[in-house]
């Protein structure tokens, strides 16, 4: 079996990452990350007339360049995993329209990305792709008209809300070559804890996150300090704050100085009106397919903990009143060379 | 931890709005509608609007300088700092009519637009014209002298 105690996976090939890439929007671009990321699009309609078609032209820009970094063709990829928030993952699916690569849709809200990395992991250590693609985004106007409200509507968020990220991020996992190594990983559970506030959803998810990373560490025995980086996905500063405690709580450790998250690092809090940070699927994936990857190639990380957390309530489910039941799936990243 | 004490976590780790600058703004901005409003009927009134006409024309000018603002993209930066001072003049009523008309409008003039228009100001309509007619009802029934 390649398993490890209860919920860990273990990849025991190490598949490498070959290459990312992270295609973002303009408010991005203008945040502390952007000179990591491959693209910035000056415009939020990225030239195209619909919100949908402009999420959907990151999820290209990421996967075109993703693959042209790692020296393959489309026909090279044996098996791409990609999700977004929309309806039908309807980002993905169009994104991916010309593409021709098999495809598989996931959701898993802002958990995506490490969902993606970890099926990608998963076939190419299993054998059955040579080149796996993952891929997530997320689109600040496209997830504003589905979830909240319409763009040009006077109204104020409150301090918990946190900004959906305007991007896309895509990491070849291969079964040859160079790169990072995805070594373990872990499938997240439903965590709820009864938070139903739709403008709080770092609050809703720190409990996945909090399940998920304590399990993590009892099963592979290690503790947070053995760790370069824990990182988040998108819990913001309410969530990280949370996180914490939980972990403290119910887990005994804290990850202290090691823990970071995608969404604290993608905006300025103090100088852009983010309120809580950052989020969405495209918050990790272009944050992970850039700065963190290239951290792992050039030694300044060697051991990551990646923890994409997702909020998996639908407008629907808000309106009936249910609480957000989340998810927290992760990955276990050795930076450069280095194998289990 | 157990979901009460969580609770209570949550609580505690979430800022509040800012209450006194969020009143201060809906106050100064909602009050200078309200100047611009009186200074309208003021000016239609002189221009040879009778009573019953020049507020009529007064609400007209604001929804429609609203729903141009709406359009352009710049309401709602106003409306983030004014909150309620936006919000509960008629401007708030036409911006949440105007701003999903503009937001749906690319699946369709008809299933977009129209479809979408009164998402948010349908309510409205709905419990203020049901209570209008039974206050209507009432004062039909008991109070007519």
């Amino acid at each position: 079996m390649k398993r490890l105690g209860k919920y860990t996976f273990t990849f025991e090939s190490a598949p490498a990452i070959l290459s990312g890439a992270g295609s973002v929007g303009k408010a991005e671009g203008e945040g502390p990350l952007a000179h990591e990321f491959d693209f910035i699009n000056e415009n939020d309609g990225v030239g195209a007339s619909t919100w949908e078609k402009a999420e959907a032209s990151l999820v290209r820009q990421a996967v075109t360049l993703a693959i042209d970094k790692a020296r393959l063709t489309p026909a090279e990829i044996d098996v791409a995993f990609a999700g977004d928030l929309l309806n039908q993952c309807t980002a993905s699916t169009f994104g991916f329209r010309e593409l021709q690569i098999p495809l598989a849709g996931l959701f898993g809200a802002c958990s995506t990305f490490a969902l993606a990395l970890f099926m990608a992991a998963l076939f190419v250590d299993g054998g059955y792709a040579k080149h796996a693609l993952a891929e997530a985004s997320s689109h600040f106007c496209s997830a504003e008209k589905q979830f909240r409200m319409p763009l040009e509507y006077g109204g104020q968020r409150p301090q918990t809300a946190q900004r959906t990220v305007t991007g896309a991020g895509a990491c070849i996992v291969g079964a040859k070559g160079t790169g990072p190594r995805i070594v373990r990983g872990c499938v997240g559970r439903i965590t709820d804890m009864d938070v139903s506030d739709p403008a709080n959803m770092g609050a809703a998810m720190a409990p996945a996150a909090a399940a998920t990373i304590g399990e993590y560490l009892l099963d592979t025995k290690t503790v947070p300090e053995d760790y370069d980086l824990i990182l988040t996905g998108d819990l913001g500063s309410v969530g990280a704050a949370l996180m914490r405690d939980l972990l403290r709580s119910d887990y005994g450790c804290d990850p202290g100085a090691v823990h970071n998250d995608c969404g604290l690092m993608v905006f300025d809090a103090k100088k852009q009106d983010v309120h809580a940070g950052g989020s969405g699927c495209g918050c990790s994936a272009a944050v992970f397919s850039t700065k963190i990857l290239r951290e792992l190639s050039n030694g300044t990380l060697s051991r990551v903990l990646f923890a994409g957390t997702g909020a998996l309530m639908s407008p629907l489910t808000t309106l009936q009143g249910e609480s957000i039941p989340c998810i927290c799936h992760a990955v276990e990243l050795a930076g450069g060379e280095r194998r289990l | 931890m157990d979901k009460e004490t969580y609770r209570e976590k949550v609580k505690r780790a979430s800022p509040d709005s800012p209450l006194v600058k969020n009143c201060l703004w809906a106050f100064c901005v909602g009050g200078a509608i309200c100047l611009i409003g009186e200074a309208l009927f003021t000016l239609y009134a002189r221009l040879g609007a009778d009573e019953k006409t020049a507020p009529a024309l007064v609400s007209v000018t604001l929804i429609a300088v609203t729903a141009a603002l709406t359009g352009v993209g710049v309401f709602d930066r106003i409306a983030k700092h004014a909150g309620a001072g936006t919000m509960v003049p008629i401007t708030g009523f036409a911006n949440s009519v105007v701003s999903p008309a503009v937001e749906f409008a690319t699946e369709g003039r008809v299933t977009g637009t129209a479809v979408r228009m009164f998402t948010i100001a349908g309510p409205v309509i709905v419990y203020g014209c049901s209570a209008a007619s039974l206050y209507g009802l009432i004062y039909y029934c008991f109070l007519r002298g």
